[in-house]
């Protein structure tokens, strides 16, 4: 099993990075490019087979330590 | 005073703040590395600048996490006093200790210059040494020091008067241009709603010596100082 974390900045918090990546975007020639928010993407190897307990665990690091709730969203699957 | 300066694995202002501590303000100050429990016999404690586990996922998301981090908690929870500087303030904000976030540098920039601060209230620990016209010319050096918070974290922060130090020019005017990182409201440091913990993104400990360029930064460390002594005379009265 594998756990798959997307990590996306809120809405309402300034991304440089995005909007330096839509502006480039924008630049080369790229037509119809709206809002570009950089995140992170975390692939996690699961060694406990209960798919339901390494939801509940990895909702919890996700919270707690893999993202920071006051800046970010997150959005985890697991297959 | 008996100062703990932490050392976790890439900090680098550390050397600075024992330094700062004990060469220039003639105090005890030694380090405490991240794998300790106990921070022993401890007056303040300095979480220091530098790249804590390399910013690893985001800055000072793992040092939070490290047994000494468990210890400051502790102490903090005991009213004792913390002072955050550069990654250090990271650690605070990502500890729970202090409000808020610090993200990427609004131009995606390190910066690394001098700025001016302006103190906005004397009414702390960590300022209260500080004249309230004078302005603090100290350097910078971060790529994510951009504070960010809600809306109604930052109404708090300002009717409780938690915000300590703000970007300013060399006017003392709060403006766009004078902020190095896009913080909102140019935010440079704040304190907590108990006033025992505070950080802020600039460096004072590397502005205590005029060699230095800047003996603006003393001023900071002179109210923690003159905070601690206040409360052992209160201690022994």
């Amino acid at each position: 099993m594998k756990a798959k974390i997307i990590i996306t900045p809120k809405k309402a918090v300034l991304d440089p990075q995005g909007k330096t990546v839509q502006n480039a975007l924008e630049h080369m020639g790229y037509t119809g490019v709206g809002a570009v928010h950089v995140g992170k993407y975390l692939e996690i190897e699961l060694t406990n087979g209960d798919k339901e307990t390494a939801r509940k665990q990895l909702d919890e690091a996700c919270h707690k330590f893999l993202s920071n709730p006051v800046i970010e969203d997150y959005r985890l699957e697991i297959e | 005073m008996n100062f703990a300066v932490l050392q976790f694995p890439a900090s680098n202002c550390d050397q600075d703040a024992v330094h700062a501590l004990r060469h220039v303000l003639g105090h005890a100050a030694r380090y405490v590395w991240h794998k300790e429990t106990s921070l022993g016999d401890t007056d303040a404690v300095i979480v220091p600048g530098g790249f804590s586990y390399g910013d690893y996922l985001r800055c000072g998301a793992i040092a939070r996490f490290s047994p000494v981090m468990q210890a400051v908690q502790q102490f903090a929870a005991n009213g004792g006093l913390v002072l955050g500087l550069c990654n250090g303030f990271q650690v605070l904000c990502e500890a729970g200790l202090l409000p808020g976030a610090l993200i990427r540098n609004r131009s995606l920039q390190f910066r690394c210059e001098h700025v001016h601060l302006k103190t906005l209230t004397a009414d702390s620990p960590f300022t209260n040494q500080i004249p309230s016209d004078k302005l603090l010319r100290v350097p910078i050096a971060h790529g994510e020091g951009c504070y960010f918070a809600d809306e109604e974290t930052l109404a708090g922060l300002k009717a409780n008067n938690r915000i300590l130090w703000q970007y300013c020019n060399a006017r003392g005017e709060v403006t766009d241009q004078s902020n190095p990182n896009g913080s909102l409201w140019n935010i440079a440091g704040i304190c907590n709603d108990r006033r025992n913990v505070a950080a802020l993104m600039p460096h004072p400990e590397r502005a205590c010596e005029p060699l230095l360029g800047s003996s603006d930064g003393r001023l900071i460390f002179e109210s923690l100082i003159h905070a601690l002594q206040n409360e052992q005379r209160a201690k022994v009265a």
